[in-house]
């Protein structure tokens, strides 16, 4: 039996999810803290981590319900900024190649975690082991801690007395970082905050983010042009 | 508000951000075809992402606040730079932000 030439990089790829999840997970403890602040009860705050499963959502969901805000723009909030999760899968459909109960359970597992671990490796039975570390991992970590920060909420206290929040940030920095390598993420990067910044006060929370997606289309067109050398080089089907 | 309207907004959101993702599982390979929209679409995350750093970084209730939150996402980019690990640089963040706040600032 030949030794799998790729091992190292699938391990690599394994303990990148894990170690994903357990940041996360840190994480989970400021949702559920802060969802049993927001007027949720326990169960209710640990339902959005089991079923909703997409942070960005579940933070939108809370903070507006905590806000006072109507819960018919709560759910609209959290839908629309899972609209990303949707693009995603459209990515990783082709990377996974599934059918079945396996595709629902990659579709429920499918946010920026799962997705950024699995694309950030080369090879594509790597990034399938990428796509379940991330997605398991984080899931697991997120709904325990979940599950902690709800009970002990009061106990926690204020979040941001802990930096949680900060971490929330750093923790998007780290997930983008690979993909900033090249000139075209770079650029898309930073034509996507601009937008993001400029959107932030005249649009409804969420918002931004899914206009941020335009630099994307604009990038991808400019830069699709076939009589650029790197383009040929490029294979087919690479997505990065 | 009732534990029932809670509940029901709740499992809507569930069952609408489950949809989501199985939809984006379930369009067809040839729908997304095609050298121009595979670029798009390998860009939207990056860009998407971008979004989110943004909104997480000086987001504030209708407004961009800059506070602890800034400095720290600073030191994230230093410490991704001097290659450090995700775990390390997510501490550290929540760290000095913690710190910073300490010190009543941000």
């Amino acid at each position: 039996m030949t030794p799998d030439p790729l091992a190292p990089e699938h391990a690599a790829a394994r303990r990148q999810g894990l170690s994903v999840g357990l940041a996360t997970g840190i994480y989970g403890v400021s949702f559920g803290a802060l969802g049993v602040a927001a007027g949720l009860d326990v169960w209710q705050t640990v339902a959005l981590s089991l079923l909703l499963f997409t942070g960005g959502s579940q933070f939108a969901f809370i903070g507006i319900i905590g806000a006072g805000g109507n819960p018919i723009t709560a759910v609209a909030t959290s839908t629309l900024l899972g609209i990303r999760n949707g693009l995603y899968g459209l990515q990783l459909a082709r990377v996974l190649r599934l059918t079945g109960w396996r595709r629902a359970a990659a579709a429920h597992l499918t946010i920026d975690e799962s997705t950024a671990v699995a694309l950030a490796q080369t090879e594509p039975p790597v990034q399938r082991t990428g796509f379940w570390a991330g997605g398991l991992g984080v899931f697991t970590f997120w709904n325990v801690s979940t599950l902690v920060g709800a009970v002990v909420g009061n106990a926690i206290g204020d979040p941001r007395v802990w930096g949680l929040d900060a971490a929330a940030a750093a923790a998007f920095v780290g997930l983008i970082w690979p993909r900033l390598r090249d000139r075209t993420g770079r650029v898309t990067a930073a034509l996507a905050a601009a937008i993001a910044l400029i959107a932030f006060a005249p649009t409804p929370a969420g918002v931004p983010v899914l206009l941020a997606a335009v630099a994307a289309v604009v990038v991808g067109l400019v830069d699709a042009a076939p009589s650029r050398a790197r383009d040929i080089e490029q294979p087919e089907g690479d997505l990065l | 508000m009732s534990t029932t309207v809670l509940w029901v907004s709740v499992l809507a959101a569930c069952a609408l951000g489950f949809v989501t993702k199985y939809l984006g599982h379930l369009v067809p390979e040839s729908l997304v075809d095609g050298r121009r929209r595979s670029r798009i679409i390998g860009l939207l995350p990056v860009a998407l992402l971008a979004g989110l750093v943004v909104t997480q970084t000086v987001g504030g209730d209708e407004r961009i606040v800059l506070d602890a939150r800034l400095a720290a996402v600073v030191l994230a980019v230093v410490l991704l730079w001097l290659r450090a690990n995700f775990v390390v640089v997510v501490v550290a963040a929540a760290a000095l932000a913690a710190g910073l706040r300490a010190l009543g600032w941000g």
